[in-house]
């Protein structure tokens, strides 16, 4: 009755075989199918988003021209795009659709260790988006009180969706927690439990440590949404009093009293900066592989890799309260959050350096996954610094909810970790389908993309200085701006219009290299982790074959001296390759 | 840690720090216990962290309400006759509680024993328990809201927050000592019918629906020490 650990056992005993095309493929439990069902559908409502962005773009970019969205379509807009991108697609698509993809692969497993469970998550998933999108149409349409949901306003009269659209929102985001709590606990379970034989901790490569972590973070910080979407779904439907005070609202004395709205603040962002490093920490794992390969180098300071993303992800919660700076909570306070963020900062700023030390002298193939990761290291040292600005109690009042903002923001956690999501999709392209896409179109991709980003982010630091407010349908009573704001406006927008558009090019090469494109082998990019050994390309259910794989040193081992391969694969044991730089500890 | 999951690591497990260490290092698995139970412990750090957000948020609310605090003690006295007794019936139910946590215990013993008759039925008695506990939660509430008039949206005796945080946060409880009650209830079948015998009877389930049981009870003493007392 001893219990079995998973690379003890049969491969029959604990996988059961699907056969029909519905059991592979619908209710697949896979964690290669249920990845793509994630990844596609993250991708699904991340383009909505974006669709989303580009009319609010050209009623800021063409206020006179334009009549498609009123203020009210806006703010819903606002909302949704924020919400949807942070949530729906990021978390989703980094946890979900690569957590779901890599562990097992990485780690050497067969599947996650409850399959049934890890299937469940995404169908549960897919119902959030659903509740999600139903909120676009219900009357008095999805809710408008910005992706940070703020009560009072949230709930008042005079707010976009403030009947049905903001109780399907808190609803939806109540059944995405459930979903992603199936697949979480899941994801560190495998990590922590699974591991094929000699992979140690210390040799798992970083992308498993940052969705490992990432996931952490994930169960300790959704908590903290949960019960304030509870709370104020009560104080919508059951007419309590946790957020809300007494208040008078058109003339008449509303029926709450004595809530607290700070409350609210507080505990959306006990989870919100922790959100932040949920979609930063995959991103960070994902692009230190990414280099390492196309670089052929180790990664630079791999232990402090890892220290440092156990760090950042400890402090990522005692820092929340530096997003209300202006909320009118206790003085002292902003300075402790304050400190605490700039603490947060060395080991971020470590990781930037040991990325750029891992490129120092390598041998670098700038393929297509490549260039995104490069250009991830700019956009994020450049979100990263404006961060550091914005951290400060004295800079962030005159800046905060101005266009600053929003360009940091977006650097930082909108087009860094999307930049990662491109290079991990050109990475393992070859892996999930079995074939090459195309380099040419790709390249096109990267350069469009990464320049055209740049022109709509970098003039919107310059309008935050201005003080262009956040938020806000058109400039109105503005008249400290200058006139050429407007015409920056205009740039911006076309800019937005130029990236939206380039994403094309990215899905028609996904789509024709899945049947025009050259068969890939099995490890094209000469890659030393487990997920480039697998015995079939695509992996087979179960991944490994008949036996499962035996790892011997740690996932770094590039250009090691005098071998005629410039890597060693992880499972390569030690006496046929005694060199390289094992920093496994192995009992 | 169980006899059982030891058996497989081949040797006297190094203890204290060298212990962690060596866990931390180990290959496949960093734990040596079976994946549900890991997985039922990360669980419990999430629900923790629901149940403090709930506490804090209570805490929170009492103080920013204007209106005065409902005396908890008055509120929740009942009288047999005489006068009233503060707490009483809070105080049968904590008492049930606690009790049906020592009767999981010894199921988890009997489990390892592989009794399966006396596990069955210490099983069953730890669900009655819990059952008697969300009656009698019930006839609170109904008394609460029948009797004293007390609504989510305010009440006669004080702060309207009173009502909500007592509905919200015993409510959540109740809901997961009810589900409790149906986890308990379905392993106690299986281990009933055999069906953990066909499976090379490994009775781990047992203790791990009472990682559980142990953690709603848990929450239970913080809610009572945090709303009833206070
Ligand atoms: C095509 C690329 C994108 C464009 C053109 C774009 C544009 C915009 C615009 C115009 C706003 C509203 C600013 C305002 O009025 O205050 C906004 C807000 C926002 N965006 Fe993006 N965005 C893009 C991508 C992303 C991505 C990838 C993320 C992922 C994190 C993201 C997250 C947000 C958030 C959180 C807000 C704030 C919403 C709010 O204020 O409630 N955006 N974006
Ligand atoms: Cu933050």
């Amino acid at each position: 009755m001893a219990y079995v650990a998973i690379a003890d056992r049969d491969h029959e005993q604990h996988l059961h075989d699907p056969q029909t095309f519905i059991e592979k493929y619908i209710w697949s439990q896979d964690h290669k199918v249920i990845a793509i069902q994630y990844g596609v559908t993250a991708i699904f409502v991340g383009v909505i988003a974006m669709i989303l962005s580009v009319m609010m773009r050209l009623q800021l970019g063409f206020p006179d021209s334009f009549s498609l969205i009123n203020p009210e379509n806006y703010y819903q807009f606002v909302t949704m795009h924020g919400m949807i991108m942070v949530i729906y697609l990021l978390t989703a698509l980094f946890l979900g659709g690569f957590g779901n993809y890599l562990i097992p692969l990485m780690c050497g497993s067969r599947d996650m260790v409850f399959p049934f469970m890890n299937m469940l998550s995404y169908w549960v998933y897919l119902l959030s988006v659903i509740i999600l999108l139903v909120s676009l149409f219900v009357p008095g349409g999805a809710t408008g009180a910005g992706w940070t949901l703020y009560p009072p306003q949230a709930i008042s009269d005079g707010t976009p969706g403030e009947s049905l659209g903001i109780v399907l929102m808190l609803a939806s985001l109540g059944v995405f927690i459930i979903a992603f709590t199936m697949g979480g606990l899941n994801y560190v379970t495998t990590v922590l439990q699974a591991r094929c034989r000699g992979m140690t901790l210390m040799r798992m490569p970083l992308s498993v440590w940052g969705i490992f972590v990432a996931t952490i973070l994930g169960l300790l910080a959704f908590p903290a949404l949960l019960v304030s979407a509870i709370m104020m779904l009560l104080d919508k439907l059951a007419h309590t009093s946790f957020f809300m005070p007494a208040m008078i609202s058109a003339g008449e004395q509303l029926e709450h009293t004595g809530g607290s709205p700070i409350l609210f603040q507080h505990l959306f962002w006990f989870f919100g900066h922790p959100e932040v490093y949920i979609v930063a920490l995959p991103a960070f794992g994902i692009v230190s592989d990414v280099l390492a390969t196309h670089a052929r180098k180790n990664i630079f300071g791999y232990r402090m890799m890892v220290w440092a993303i156990l760090a950042i992800g400890g402090l990522s919660f005692i820092v929340w309260a530096h997003h209300m700076y202006v909320s009118g909570m206790n003085p002292y306070f902003g300075f402790f959050f304050a400190t605490t963020t700039l603490i947060i900062a060395v080991p971020t700023a470590l990781k930037v350096y040991n990325w750029v030390l891992t490129l120092w002298q390598g041998n670098i193939h700038l393929r297509v996954p490549m260039l995104f990761a490069i250009g991830f290291i700019f956009t994020f040292i450049h979100g990263g610094l404006t961060g550091i600005f914005l951290g400060n109690v004295v800079i962030d009042l005159p800046l905060s909810d101005t266009y600053f903002v929003v360009a940091h923001f977006h650097m930082v956690m909108g087009v860094s970790p999307v930049l990662v999501v491109f290079a991990a999709i050109y990475h393992w392209y070859p892996k999930m389908t079995g074939r090459m896409f195309n380099e040419t179109l790709g390249k096109w991709h990267f350069w469009m993309t990464l320049l055209g980003t740049y022109s709509i982010y970098l003039p919107m630091h310059y309008l935050g200085f201005q003080g262009v407010p956040r938020r806000y349908f058109a400039m109105g009573n503005t008249d400290f701006l200058p006139e050429s704001a407007q015409a920056l406006n205009a740039s911006i927008t076309i800019s937005a219009i130029f990236v939206a558009l380039t994403q094309l090019i990215f899905f028609y090469n996904m789509i024709t290299s899945l049947r025009n494109g050259k068969k890939a082998d099995s490890n094209p990019w000469g890659a030393t982790t487990l997920e480039w050994q697998t015995p079939d390309t695509p992996p087979k259910h179960g991944n490994w074959g008949h036996d499962l794989p035996e790892v011997h040193r740690w996932a770094y081992d590039y250009s090691v001296p005098g071998q005629e391969q410039d890597f060693v694969p992880q499972n390569v044991p030690a006496s046929e390759v005694p060199v390289g730089r094992d920093h496994g500890v192995h009992h | 840690m169980s006899e059982a999951a030891m058996t497989n690591t081949g040797g006297v497990l190094p203890g204290g720090l060298g212990g962690v260490t060596s866990d931390f290092s180990a290959d496949k698995q960093s734990f040596h216990v079976p994946w549900g139970k890991a997985m039922m412990w990360i669980f419990l750090l999430s629900d923790t962290f629901i149940f403090s957000c709930f506490l804090i948020s209570y805490m929170t609310v009492r103080m920013s309400t204007a209106d005065p605090w409902p005396l908890p003690s008055e509120v929740f006295a009942l009288s047999f006759g005489g006068d009233p007794i503060p707490l009483i019936l809070i105080a049968i139910m904590t008492f049930v509680l606690i009790t049906s946590s020592g009767t999981m215990a010894l199921a988890v013993n009997m489990g390892y024993r592989k009794d399966r008759n006396k596990t069955f039925w210490l099983m069953v008695a730890t669900a009655a328990l819990g059952a008697t506990f969300v009656g009698m939660q019930a006839f609170e509430w109904t008394k609460l809201i029948v009797d004293e008039g007390v609504r989510p949206w305010g009440n006669p005796m004080g702060a309207a927050q009173f009502g909500s945080s007592f509905f919200m946060i015993t409510g959540f409880h109740g809901m997961h000592v009810s589900a409790g009650v149906i986890y308990l209830l379905w392993v106690a079948f299986r281990v009933k019918n055999g069906f953990y015998e066909k499976r090379g009877g490994n009775y781990e389930i047992v203790e791990i629906a009472g990682l559980y049981w142990h953690f709603v009870d848990l929450v239970w003493v913080f809610i009572f020490a945090f709303f009833y007392l206070w």
